[in-house]
């Protein structure tokens, strides 16, 4: 069972609440996809609304949410999110996103580790979008970050494990749970990572704007569990070569 | 090097040849390119295209859904006033058209807030007119923080203006700017533009790099599709756009395709033929296969019909229930208006509509606090 800052989750894939083609949509995805922590822009959160349709769905889930301070440029403007989130929706949980980059919406490494300084300080369960960059992600850690959450492929191009040889030195490395963060497209993605020892998986794009969304995260939840059963289960080595017998050596044994 | 000065270097004929010389082959490859040039987009809006809009809507449709999702943004324009500075012949607020002028008073802003408030909006474009004295950087002090209060994003429609004035307009709350050049072609820029601040041709077109230099949130470019060669003039757009985008690349950059509207005392014969709808579905096409990540801005001046069905293909900005009048909302007075919207439909209908077509509506897509 998976465990960031003292809770347990039994689902692997955490998913998102932007870009479904409706709130109903949305919560029947979440559902099938049996997620326990779905992230949700605080910047889509209309104050003062009493009828927002999307948080009166999850609210009807019982579901744990992941706020996200999506649209902040700044580790200040980061704060500010992070704090109106707490306020707003009572969970000093916070998906820490810093893009000023507007063009691919990569993080910036800089602010974010600033900000993830400072909302440690004040009480925050820290969840740092960030790149797949390992030195990075220990700073992220030192600074206290319940999990780190390095990204496969910029946010929402669906390309896939793009940075797989450092997300590998990242699981590697980390002593916090590793969530693998945007750009995975597909279930098969989302399976190689778990298999890679990912402890959990994040995906939103490839669900939301999928032909069918519900059966869609159905899949990636099934695709994450195999992934990390086969992770758990030990995977054989594997190579490109069959095992040669030993041309160099051969001599030792001759007599 | 500044951008402006980037579009300088551009040749205008050429690039009119050089779209007037596109083939089949070259939008073929342009449709299979996997990051699309300038070059490629000279070929996607050119007549050597026109057979290819149904490929071209496709891709136009997967690009937007995978960048923006099921969804579209919704805005609303608030004029401010209708005092002008300037002698524009296409446009209806051109000072020396004998129209009644007004200028909002704050209590009659906060009126107009009011208004749009109730319809559930939460993203407001300012409209202000061009008349530096009267409608200058004093009176926006004044509004601009009351605006605020209401409405969590902020876009302004302004007269060209310094560094240090966008700056200050993000400090007292706007979040994003446009400025259109109406046409990048100088010598029929001047024909159009004739008396005012606004015949500075070259300062309007570096206006983006100053917002840019401010580091508003967005920036909004666009041509008005009519007063010169339309193909010509949306390539240049295209330029400016991911030029704009590489040297500010914190700014998001949005486009927004207006075409020439009847208004009160128009007869300019240099007005040519803009794109008619299949070729305006072209070229809002072609801008995005060229540029997934712009924001695509439709208005009212379309009617309901193309709306509905050119919105889901590649747009992520409407605005619905528009008055292009100061005070049209809470206080509908005729004959002020800038020009005659198409699309008269309230927001309620309007959200129907992109319900309808398997797309989400949003009002807010912002906190107050940021930029």
């Amino acid at each position: 069972m998976l465990t960031i800052a003292n809770k347990s989750f039994s689902s692997r894939l955490f998913t998102g609440t932007g870009k479904f083609r409706s709130a109903q949509t949305m919560s029947a995805a979440i559902q099938a996809s049996k997620s326990e922590l779905v992230t949700l822009a605080m910047k889509r959160v209309e104050h003062g609304r009493k009828a927002d349709e999307t948080l009166s769905e999850l609210d009807r889930l019982h579901i744990n949410l992941l706020p996200n301070t999506s649209g902040a440029v700044s580790a200040k403007e980061a704060v500010y999110a992070a704090r109106l989130a707490r306020a707003a929706l009572d969970t000093p949980w916070i998906k820490l996103e810093i893009h000023p980059d507007q063009r691919y919406l990569l993080p910036d490494p800089v602010e974010t580790l600033l900000a993830a300084e400072q909302l440690v300080k004040e009480g925050f369960v820290v969840l740092p979008y960030c790149s797949a960059d390992p030195v990075l992600c220990r700073r992220l850690e030192e600074a206290g970050c319940a999990a780190v959450m390095p990204l496969a492929a910029p946010i929402g191009s669906n390309r896939g494990l793009l940075t797989k040889d450092f997300l590998h030195i990242i699981i590697e490395q980390a002593s916090v749970p590793v969530v693998i963060d945007a750009g995975i497209g597909k279930p098969s993605e989302a399976m190689a990572v778990m298999e890679m020892g990912a402890d959990a998986v994040l995906v939103n794009t490839a669900i939301a704007t999928a032909h069918d969304p519900v059966n869609m995260a159905a899949l990636f939840a099934q695709a994450v569990s195999t992934g990390r059963r086969a992770y758990e289960a030990g995977l054989a080595h594997s190579r490109l070569s069959s095992s040669a017998s030993s041309p160099l050596t051969r001599f030792l044994n001759e007599t | 090097m500044r951008v402006a000065d980037y579009l300088t270097h551009l040749d205008w004929d050429d690039i009119s040849m050089q779209i007037a010389a596109k083939n089949a082959v070259d939008v073929r490859c342009a449709l299979s390119a996997t990051q699309p040039t300038l070059d490629d987009f000279l070929a996607l809006v050119s007549p050597a295209a026109e057979p290819f809009i149904e490929t071209m809507a496709q891709q136009s449709v997967q690009l937007t859904r995978a960048r923006f999702g099921n969804t579209i943004s919704f805005f609303i324009p608030l004029y401010l006033s209708n005092l002008c500075a300037n002698e524009c012949t296409y446009c209806g607020f051109t000072m020396s058209n004998r129209i009644k002028r007004k200028t909002l008073s704050p209590d009659e802003v906060a009126s107009e807030a009011v208004a749009i408030k109730k319809m559930g909006i939460n993203s407001v474009l300012v409209v202000t007119g061009e008349h530096e004295k009267k409608v200058g950087m004093a009176y926006f002090r004044q509004v601009i923080p009351l605006l605020k209060s209401f409405f969590d994003y902020l876009t302004m429609e302004v007269q060209p203006l310094s560094t240090l004035d966008y700056a200050e307009l993000k400090q007292l709350g706007v979040d994003a700017i446009l400025v259109y050049q109406e046409t990048y072609h100088a010598r029929r820029y001047g024909l159009f533009h004739q008396r005012g601040n606004k015949t500075d041709f070259d300062y309007r077109l570096d206006t983006a790099d100053r917002i840019g230099q401010a580091q508003l949130d967005k920036i909004g470019l666009g041509a008005l599709l009519g007063l010169s060669d339309w193909r010509t003039d949306s390539a240049f757009v295209a330029a400016h756009a991911l030029a704009i985008q590489k040297k500010y690349w914190r700014s998001r950059v949005s486009i927004a395709f207006p075409r020439i509207q009847p208004c009160t005392g128009q007869n300019d014969p240099n007005i040519t033929r803009g794109p008619s709808e299949k070729q305006l579905v072209q070229l809002i096409c072609a801008h995005r296969i060229l540029n997934p990540q712009a924001e695509l801005t439709l208005s009212t001046r379309e009617s309901a019909h193309f709306r509905n069905n050119v919105i889901p293909l590649g747009i992520t900005h409407i605005s619905a229930a528009s008055q292009t009048q100061p005070g049209g909302y809470s206080n509908a007075e005729e004959n002020l208006k800038q020009f005659e919207t198409d699309d008269s439909r309230s927001v309620a209908a309007m959200a129907t509509q992109i319900h309808r077509s398997g797309l989400d509506t949003v009002f807010t897509d912002w906190l107050p606090g940021f930029s």
